[in-house]
């Protein structure tokens, strides 16, 4: 691997750029590996290279039906926060947070970790009570989160509309500002890069047919559009189609896949320094690096694999924006799309074993899988190399939608009396 | 937006008239007291989440009726909708 | 006159000029100019800077598809636009308008410092530094990109224009009105279909616009267009030009934008300034033409050089020469005739350079005819000049081999690389394409809706091919309705058909790496770029782009997606279809948040349900909340109070005499029929069969999962009736749980529900004094606590009103809850306020409510539960009917984790000093531990301006109800509190009050 610094730029600019090398092979899949990732997204690319780098496992393949980072990995509005309300869900997320400040240098890749902000609006007097109720719950876990005035806010970000006869006024906000954004693509060509430097073969186009499962129950490989792969654990890390993968080997799997769309404007100079979240009109803003606001939607409300998605929910993610920032109401929209995610009962993900040994999944993260990438991938590889989850996902686990010890942050934020 | 035929009013519509309402043929066991752990966590919580036709229920917020249809979750297609109650359909008849 | 204008050319009115500013400048343009047309006309050809290097650019179209001449618009205040296409935007009086990231100004920009760096800032330059050290990412590096990057500047004030948006149905919907659109529109009509006819541009014609030398019918093309039109619109066809179908939904739904005042000098009073259609057809013909492509060699985006095809455009349609002295470089047909028409309008063409060996025999003869020189199998490797081409360096190809160059003067450059097929609309519909080798380009083929293509949009040229092609497609989509017509014929004059061929970067005799052959002219994409991001492992075209930003500039890729796959694929050795194609996404040009928005904003944003008491309490200084969909008076301030002193005020009065409510929010729902009493029974936790005719019960209402949904008084009016409330947030979701269980698996109850939440005011009466205030007013009921006892119900009449009336409680006093028909709830709000004078009464508003019932230890589902609570963790398993054999959650209150112990229970708090606690505030049992901590619970009500004279709070805590007495802690950024753990209800425990 040629290593990244502004000494090799220089170098390689030198001599017009011809010396750059791929920065991982098209592998071909080999007979066996001792361990299968299906999906190359930020998280399987990310659980392989754990897997390499801190449990010396290298006989390890990912692969994925289409390009790698070619799913909700490419698609999404890249915003990373970890104050969630669980202390479950905040250590999780937490964890991820920590291993984003450092991401760039341990992969040697600028994933452009930018630690802006992420600011949640209140509308309501329920919401203000729901947020402080997260501020005193993060800062007895140690997270970062605090309050803000409307004037405050307003101050943090300047295009708000704090007016107080607003439909729904802003009554104050949740900052936390450790959290931020990344650039999505470069935390799969990071990892990837990585990953293959460690002896991970990346597999693309080769859309996984079925779990293969031997007679004692376990896992015994897959089989591939370019054929068996054999290997004694398999880990799924397949977002929207985690179903479809689960269901091969004989798991069915508490999930619905949703349209999820997202939409940037035309590029700008900077504007909008931070991000800013509220979930009462639904809609998510910050600003790229390259000048557009990249805003995000709801699901739309059916399941679907068709990675479209509907004008009205459009409408009115846009509609929202434009009455929280009034200022962007002459601001043009230049590309919208659709991704599918996958949710489950309690919106909360699954990450860990399953009841098909040598099997394990890593799946609905709902609309908040990209902030989680590096430590689901983190603890996926743990659990993997384990046979036993880390402590920080065993929370996560696929049985608890039998006994009922639900991890329900959409129950505790969104229930209006 | 989809167009949706609702099989009581025998009208085509615009989504926006429909609510969702999740996976169809899930029948609510008679007696849940005599179910298991996990017979009763497959009724609450596991789903076929097809890809390809799905058979699910939609309201037709106008007249405020359930009814069941079969879609394609590729291309968002409906195949069909019928009245709640009514067992799945053929499609390849659907489709005639 | 301006210089490069000829009289009386084009279809502008030469007898109306209109004056603009560009950079401060004044020009004048003419009636029916665009921006970037009449700054040509002046000589005008630096209208931009690029992205990345803030390279000089100029037009390099005349359509919706331009890269380069971005400009901020503006109209006085607040109607500032940004990126705004100088191609598109049509002359007004008086627009302003300037030049966009540059600095100090257009023709001298320091940020022009970064071409020079041009080799260190290759493709993904920035993935590989920036990285050291660690803090300067946020500080300095990220900053500075940021402030580079961006094109224009944000609007900074609110716009003051409004948007519309509509509905149509329609038979046929024809997008694009080029010949194609037009025969198709046409043919459609004289079916007798319904038909709808759009344009993104100011009028209708599309190519025929810039070529008026066809003759169609024995006429000139414009003519015989302008007689085409008025039969369209005689046979009633709906025609909207300015008009842009962004989007092409499911199940045939188009969305157009149509542009309404932008072009306008005088703004109308009270117009919108955009339009959003839906159109909902029952089949879309997609004419939408084909785009040029440039070609990609060194210098290519100098200003000056630009699409053969817009040069045409400028001369025939705004009748403006775009250069003295012209050169032409080309690998298509199409280009010549632009070269012709040109030198027909007296410019000299240098030359016409084109890269193919054979060249068709009646061009080459033509070109001899105007003395115009031919160099065939050229490549065109260098171009100079610093603001505006001054010359092209040129070779010959031969056998693969570059030659010697040679170098021509010029003042303008024409490229022409052939052309593609616009076919974005229908990549939205996810129809696949197929790559066609003989034309090098993408073709239509398995479609998902119904829909027909039509002319240059399936690869066919020629106005004769499109006018057959769209005449055939119209009857196509009416044939697919049933109706018939038979086949148009058109007699074609001088027509234009071309062939040609599309390629990768053209052949060159210089460093390759070294070249700055542009392929996304504003995102200063060049081939080099594309090439190193193959040799990087980028093996599909959507790894490409994103490395590179290839197709990512505010044209979408209209550009530069082929000319970028066939690099890529040539650097990869593939063939294109192999490398693939980006997916096209709407809008297909940009579009203002604006027209998505429409009518939904500020007060019709979302809409505000209001009680028939709103409007007196609005009146009386109420200070609002928004609930749900609603809006609630808070609290009722009078002068010189705040919201604490205001809450303890009403509070005091209500304990001590009288407070009335307005209670209407609250969801209502008639439970109706002979099987009411067993479907209660199913949803309910509660047993309803013994509950008597007249009598009252709090209802508990689980989801299946078990935990708690919401809640409310229910009353059984007769046997088969009962008056359900629920909570304000909850109405309409409890109706569909309801309607979906009866429906779906009880369909044998014979049951009926209604809402009646918008049907009924609902005013609560709380005090000891409430029966007195009440009484006066009630006929045909006793309202003694014998006759009337707490949690009774009944019909009666109130003020002379029809009535339902409740006793119940939620504040812990005598209560009453009085249901009038909404359209008399004022009515009955002002007698009971008349009523109420000699006992001081006290209206109160939902702080006051929420404090009071505290008190008494009620819960608020939703603040006091969150979705994760059972009627157990709420201390209600008294509301548990225990001898029914089913209700809807019952099952899941069997499951392990529901019936373990240490789950979070609901208790009361009260501090050790008397201080309040936060709602939100987390329990801790061992204060001084390391965090994160072990947390107990939180928090979830506190008040302290109730009557008790200390503050309470309400809180879940694990294994609370074992507690009783126990201390816990909530560690606070100043300090710790201490609090008992106390039962929840703090006032009157014995409900002595509330039975009076």
């Amino acid at each position: 691997m040629t290593h990244f610094s502004a000494m090799s730029l220089l170098k390689n600019a030198l001599t017009g750029h011809k010396n750059w090398r791929a920065q991982w092979p098209d592998s071909q899949p080999k007979a066996e590996y001792d361990v299968v990732i299906v999906g190359a997204g930020g998280h399987g690319l990310g659980a392989a290279y754990y897997l390499a780098k801190e449990h010396g496992i290298t006989n390890v393949a990912v692969i994925d039906k289409g390009w790698l980072g070619g799913g909700n990995t490419g698609r999404n509005t890249t915003i990373i926060r970890s104050n969630y309300l669980y202390d479950e869900s905040a250590r999780l997320y937490d964890h991820a947070l920590d291993l984003w400040e450092n991401l760039s240098q341990d992969l040697n890749y600028n994933v452009m970790y930018s630690k802006r902000g992420v600011m949640m609006l209140a509308h309501s007097v329920h919401d203000v009570q729901s947020f402080q109720r997260h501020i005193h719950a993060n800062r007895l876990n140690g997270v970062d989160n605090r309050w803000l005035t409307p004037a405050e806010a307003k101050k943090f970000c300047p295009p708000l509309n704090i007016s107080p006869d607003a439909r729904y006024p802003v009554m104050g906000a949740a900052l936390q500002m450790r959290a931020g954004t990344a650039r999505h693509d470069a935390v799969a060509w990071g990892y990837a890069r990585a990953a293959a430097a460690r002896g991970v073969d990346i597999i693309q186009n080769c859309p996984v047919i079925a779990i293969r499962r031997g007679a004692d129950g376990a896992v015994e490989g897959v089989d591939t559009a370019k054929g068996f792969i054999r290997a004694k654990k398999v880990a799924v890390s397949a977002a929207g189609n985690t179903s479809v993968v689960m269901e091969s080997a004989g798991v069915r799997m508490p999930l619905e896949s949703y349209p999820l769309q997202a939409l940037v404007s035309e590029p700008v100079k900077p504007i909008f320094p931070c991000v800013v979240m509220s979930n009462t009109v639904h809609a998510y803003i910050s600003q790229s690096d390259k000048g557009e606001l990249v805003i995000g939607s709801g699901t739309d409300q059916y399941t679907s694999y068709s990675q479209r998605g509907g004008l009205p929910l459009i409408e009115h993610t846009v509609a929202a924006i434009c009455e929280v920032f009034p200022i962007f109401n002459r601001m043009r929209m230049l590309r919208k799309w659709g991704g599918i995610v996958d949710v489950t009962p309690d919106r909360s993900a699954i990450l860990g074993k399953t009841p098909v040994p040598g099997l394990y999944v890593n799946c609905g993260w709902g609309t908040g899988g990209f902030k989680a990438t590096p430590g689901a991938a983190h603890t996926l590889a743990w659990t993997v190399a384990k046979d036993e989850p880390h402590p920080i996902n065993a929370p996560f686990t696929l049985e608890r939608f039998t006994t009922g010890r639900l991890i329900d942050e959409a129950a505790a934020a969104a229930v209006a009396h | 937006m989809l167009l949706i035929n609702c099989p009581y009013c025998e009208e085509t519509l615009p989504e926006l008239e429909f609510a969702y309402a999740g996976e169809a043929h899930i029948d609510r066991p008679a007696d849940p007291s005599a179910l298991t752990d996990e017979e009763w966590r497959d009724f609450l919580f596991i789903r076929t989440n097809a890809r390809g036709t799905h058979f699910e229920r939609w309201r037709h917020i106008g007249c405020g009726r359930f009814f069941n249809a079969a879609r394609d979750t590729v291309s968002d297609r409906f195949l069909t909708t019928y009245k709640a109650g009514q067992p799945r359909p053929d499609l390849k008849e659907a489709a005639e | 006159m301006n210089r490069y204008r000829i009289p009386g050319r084009g279809r502008v009115d030469h007898d109306a000029p209109v004056s603009f500013t560009f950079d401060g400048k004044s020009y004048q343009g003419l009636r029916g100019d665009t921006v970037a047309s009449a700054l040509l006309a002046n000589g005008v050809h630096l209208m931009g800077r690029s992205f990345k290097y803030h390279r000089p650019r100029g037009a390099v179209t005349a359509g919706s598809e331009e890269p380069n001449a971005l400009i901020g618009t503006s109209r006085g205040p607040g109607r500032f636009e940004p990126n705004t296409r100088a191609t598109m935007q049509e002359l007004r009086q008086g627009l302003v308008t300037e030049s966009q990231n540059k600095w100090p100004r257009l023709s001298f920009d320091i940020g022009a410092v970064n071409d020079r760096a041009y080799m260190l800032f290759s493709a993904g330059f920035y993935y590989k530094t920036f990285m050291w050290p660690r803090s300067f990412w946020d500080k300095v590096y990220e900053p500075f990109i940021r402030a580079a990057a961006g094109l224009g500047k944000s609007p900074s004030e609110e716009d003051p224009d409004t948007y519309a948006s509509r509905y149509l149905h329609t038979d046929v919907l024809v997008v694009g009105a080029g010949p194609a659109g037009i025969a198709a529109a046409h043919s459609a009509a004289l079916a007798g279909a319904r038909v709808v006819l759009v344009d993104e541009n100011s009028e209708m014609g599309g190519s025929i616009l810039s070529d008026p030398s066809v003759r169609v019918d024995k006429a000139g093309s414009w003519t015989w267009l302008a007689s085409r039109l008025a039969e369209l619109r005689a046979l009633g066809v709906r025609m909207m030009t300015r008009t842009t179908a962004i989007g092409y939904y499911h199940q045939n739904m188009v969305a157009l934008c149509e542009r309404l005042t932008d072009h306008l000098d005088d703004l109308p009073q009270d117009a919108p300034r955009e339009r959003m259609w839906r159109v909902r057809a029952q089949q879309v013909i997609l004419a939408q033409g084909a785009l040029e492509k440039p070609l990609v060699f060194d210098g290519n985006d100098r200003p000056g050089v630009m699409l053969a095809g817009a040069a045409q455009t400028y001369l025939n349609r705004y009748g403006v020469r775009v250069g003295d002295n012209v050169a032409v470089l080309t690998s298509h047909d199409s280009a010549w005739y632009a070269a012709f028409d040109l030198a027909d309008a007296g410019s000299r063409i240098a030359a016409i350079i084109d890269t193919r060996d054979d060249l068709r025999a009646d061009l080459a003869n033509a070109a001899a005819t105007r003395g115009i020189r031919v160099l065939k199998g050229h490549t065109a490797t260098g171009t100079k000049g610093r603001l505006r081409i001054a010359s092209v360096r040129v070779n010959p190809v031969a056998g693969g081999r570059v030659g010697k160059p040679a170098k021509i003067a010029c003042d303008a450059l024409l490229m022409s690389g052939g052309w593609t097929p616009s076919l974005h609309l229908f990549s939205h519909t996810k129809g696949s394409l197929a790559w066609d080798a003989d034309s090098k380009t993408f073709l239509p083929d398995h479609k998902t809706e119904a829909c027909q293509i039509a002319g240059a949009g399936r690869g066919l040229w020629g106005y004769e091919a499109a006018l057959v092609d769209g005449n055939a497609a119209g009857m196509a989509a009416v044939k697919a309705m049933g109706l018939t017509i038979s086949e148009g014929r058109f007699e074609v004059e001088g027509d234009r058909p071309g062939t040609g061929s599309s390629q990768k970067e053209l052949p060159t005799d210089r460093s390759a790496g070294k070249a700055k052959a542009f392929v996304d002219f504003q995102n200063d994409v060049t081939a080099k770029d594309l090439r190193l991001a193959v040799r990087e492992g980028m093996r599909s075209i959507e790894h490409v782009k994103r490395y590179t930003t290839n197709g990512m500039a505010t044209d979408q890729g209209k550009m530069s997606n082929i000319n970028g796959l066939m690099i890529a694929a040539d650097a990869l050795g593939k063939e294109p279809p192999q490398v693939g194609l980006t997916t096209f996404r709407p809008p297909y040009t940009p579009t203002s948040f604006g027209a998505f928005a429409g009518y939904m904003r500020g007060e019709t944003f979302q809409l505000t349900r209001k009680t028939p008491i709103d409007g007196w309490a609005e009146a009386h200084g109420a200070a609002f909340e928004p609930v749900a969909q609603w809006r609630r008076a808070w609290y009722f301030p009078q002068p010189g109070e705040d919201m604490h002193a205001a809450v303890a005020r009403e509070c005091r009065a209500t304990r001590a005499s009288v407070g009335i409510f307005d209670a209407s929010t609250l969801g209502k729902i008639e439970v109706a029929g002979p099987d009411a009493v067993e479907f209660m029974n199913r949803m309910y936790t509660n047993p309803w069969t013994k509950l008597g005719i007249g009598r009252c019960r709090y209802g508990l209402l689980l989801g299946e999962d078990g935990f708690i949904r919401d809640d409310g008084v229910i009353g059984r009016m007769s046997p088969d009736l009962f008056h359900v409330t629920t909570t304000t947030g909850g109405a309409a979701r409890v109706l569909n749980m309801m309607e979906d269980y009866l429906q779906t698996e009880w369909p044998d109850l014979n049951v009926w529900l209604t809402s009646t939440t918008e049907q009924w005011a609902t005013i609560a009466l709380n005090g000891p004094n409430a029966r007195k205030v009440l009484e006066p007013l009630v006929d045909g009921l006793d309202l003694s606590g014998a006759a009337f006892p707490h949690m009774s119900v009944a019909e009666c009449s109130v003020a002379g009103l029809p009535a339902r009336l409740f006793r119940l409680s939620f504040t812990g006093e005598l209560g009453f809850e009085i249901n009038v028909p909404a359209r008399h709830g004022l009515t009955l709000w002002n007698a009971l306020m008349e009523s109420g004078k000699a006992y001081d009464i006290c209206p109160y508003g939902t702080e006051t409510m929420h404090v009071l019932r505290a008190e008494k230890g009620y819960i608020i589902v939703g603040q006091d539960t969150d979705g994760t609570v059972t009627p157990q963790d709420a201390g209600l398993t008294w509301a548990i009917g225990k001898k029914k054999p089913d209700f809807v959650g019952k099952r899941s209150l069997e499951r392990p984790d529901l019936v373990t112990s240490g789950r979070k229970q609901l208790v009361g708090l009260l501090t050790e000093d008397g201080s309040k606690l936060e709602e939100g505030a987390q329990i801790v049992l061992d204060p001084n531990q390391p965090k994160p901590m072990k947390m107990v619970g939180h928090v979830t009500s506190s008040y302290d301006c109730g009557t008790l004279g200390y503050p309470i709070a309400m809180a879940v805590i694990e294994g609370g109800h074992d507690r009783m007495g126990e201390t816990v802690h909530i560690p606070m950024p100043g300090g710790i509190q201490r609090a008992k753990i106390t039962s929840t209800v703090f006032y009157d425990p014995d409900g002595e009050r509330l039975k009076a």
